[in-house]
């Protein structure tokens, strides 16, 4: 479904975030991106979502080379992908209610549609009784969960999360995955990138570690290999 | 379609009441345009009735001699007439010069004894000329010197006001060029700074426009709020603009009909009302979509 194919990103003058990545995620898996900081797991990201394009080699989604949509389709891709970051994102003027209908009107959908799913969404999330509440009066993983909510909106396939338990407490952070976990199982596929060791060895999924720019390791249920 | 254009405008107007205290700077920083854009018309009309009163009082008197016969002059004057420059002509014949005089100088004893000792009226009758421009009484005085009726012509008192007349035409020229240049001056300087303070919201607002690209939103659905956001800063400004410029012109007319007699900025500005007020939420709307479509256009380019 999502297929990397030499992949590299130079960033000017010469430094090597991405060096000759191949790398395929199929339909409706659940794979995490293990690494340290900076190596390389936000770039991937980007390069998927068309926030930047790759110096060499091309990106497909199905057989669409995502390096090749027009300008003016790229909202229509973007909507294609749910994202979720570790700063949360969430547009401070909004509340939660608010935040998740932005998602769903630049889609172009209609008021009783949205209506009648986000009480949905944010049950999904378990966030009912937050509807009304603006993001500086959320909790960290609240917000995160409006986030999710959020990125579910378009009903994406594909869920695409950078570090998004960076900044949330074990526990927090394990209720994100768990989060996570059950969107997958509904049939969305998600792509998770963390450095969190306990999380990527609770999880028992699919684990691609990158180090310096290169896939070090592929493993269908990997462990956190790093130090 | 009509959708999205619904959506685009409720959220800039509730993004425009959440933002109070950033929204309030924008508007007063407009309105202070607005002010000074209006400032600046009003003042064009104090400077062309200034220049206007100037040269009101700039004529070319002919004098004829007291033998010309009424029909003569009344052909010369047929043939001013015909002249581009020429604005209007007053005939005043040697009895009309003679009820002025009179009128003048009634209680001056000696002079009406002395009038009456003359047989004859002496008063000479003439042409007063206005131009349509000040600089063209000199075309209109070539005039007569290559025209025929030199035998009857006694004098013409451009000669003698020559200097007077082409000082006062260069004066009110500079007048009107250095008002247009500082007030353009100025108006440049309210439209940069009401700019300014608008990219400012818009700064403010990066990381949001950034989001919203994210979660999927077109380039319109970003650009559109804030455009609403500024015009609604444009009409709040203008609005703002006439609360403080009518007391104000008010006040200042009476003084300013003191120091420029025939002047009355107050009924000008009563009976341009609506049209300087349609000016004023034009300029108002159009320098904050402007200044919106230009501060964010940096942060959509990205892709």
């Amino acid at each position: 479904m999502i297929r990397f194919e030499k992949v590299s990103k130079i960033y000017p003058p010469n430094c090597r975030a991405l060096n000759n990545i191949n790398l395929e995620i199929k339909d409706r898996e659940f794979v995490s991106i293990a690494g340290r900081s900076g190596a390389g797991k936000s770039t991937l990201i980007k390069l998927l979502i068309r926030e930047d394009s790759p110096t060499a080699g091309r990106i497909f989604y199905n057989k669409q080379d995502i390096n090749e949509i027009p300008k003016r389709e790229i909202p229509f891709w973007r909507r294609k992908t749910g994202m979720v970051f570790q700063d949360f994102r969430l547009l401070p003027d909004k509340n939660a209610y608010e935040n998740i209908a932005f998602a769903m009107e630049v889609g172009g959908r209609d008021d009783a549609d949205i209506a009648k799913n986000i009480p949905q969404l944010l049950r999904i999330v378990n966030l009912s009784d937050r509807a009304e509440h603006f993001p500086n009066q959320l909790s960290g993983g609240e917000k995160q969960r409006v986030a999710i909510a959020r990125a579910l909106a378009h009903r994406p396939e594909i869920l695409i999360a950078d570090e998004p338990t960076g900044n949330l407490d074990l526990l927090n952070a394990w209720e994100i995955v768990r989060l996570l976990i059950k969107i997958n199982e509904l049939g969305t596929t998600v792509i998770l990138s963390t450095h969190n060791r306990e999380i990527i060895n609770g999880l028992d999924k699919r684990v691609v570690t990158l180090e310096k720019g290169r896939i070090i390791k592929d493993d269908e249920k990997g462990k956190y290999i790093l130090f | 379609m009509l959708t999205s254009i619904y959506r685009v405008i409720k959220s800039g107007w509730i993004s425009f009441w959440r933002n109070k205290w950033l929204s309030s700077a924008a508007i007063s920083m407009m309105a202070l345009a607005i002010l000074g854009l209006s400032g600046l018309v009003l003042t064009n009309v104090l400077i062309n009735s200034l220049s206007q009163n100037l040269e009101d009082k700039i004529d070319i008197s002919v004098y004829f001699k007291l033998s010309a016969e009424e029909n003569e002059i009344l052909d010369l004057r047929n043939s001013l007439i015909k002249l581009p420059e020429v604005k209007n002509i007053e005939y005043v014949s040697t009895d009309e010069a003679l009820e002025k005089f009179k009128e003048k100088h009634q209680n001056n004893d000696v002079l009406m004894q002395s009038l009456q000792e003359l047989d004859s009226n002496p008063l000479e009758a003439s042409l007063n000329i206005k131009a349509q421009q000040a600089s063209q009484y000199e075309t209109i005085a070539g005039f007569f010197n290559q025209s025929d009726y030199d035998d009857i012509i006694d004098k013409i008192n451009y000669l003698e006001n020559k200097a007077v007349i082409s000082r006062l035409t260069a004066i009110t020229a500079g007048i009107r060029r250095i008002g247009f240049i500082i007030l353009s001056v100025l108006a440049l300087l309210a439209v940069l700074v009401s700019f300014n303070t608008v990219r400012l919201t818009i700064y403010s607002a990066r990381k949001e426009i950034r989001v919203m690209k994210l979660v999927g939103a077109s380039n319109w659905f970003v650009r559109g709020p804030f455009i609403i956001e500024g015009a609604l800063y444009g009409i709040i400004a203008a609005l703002i603009s006439l609360l403080i410029l009518y007391p104000l012109v008010w006040y200042i007319s009476p003084k300013l009909t003191g120091y420029l007699p025939g002047t009355d900025l107050f009924y000008f500005y009563q009976s341009n009302f609506i049209v300087l007020f349609l000016l004023q939420i034009l300029a108002g709307v159009a320098l904050g979509t402007a200044s919106s479509l230009v501060a964010i256009r940096r942060y959509l380019s990205e892709d």
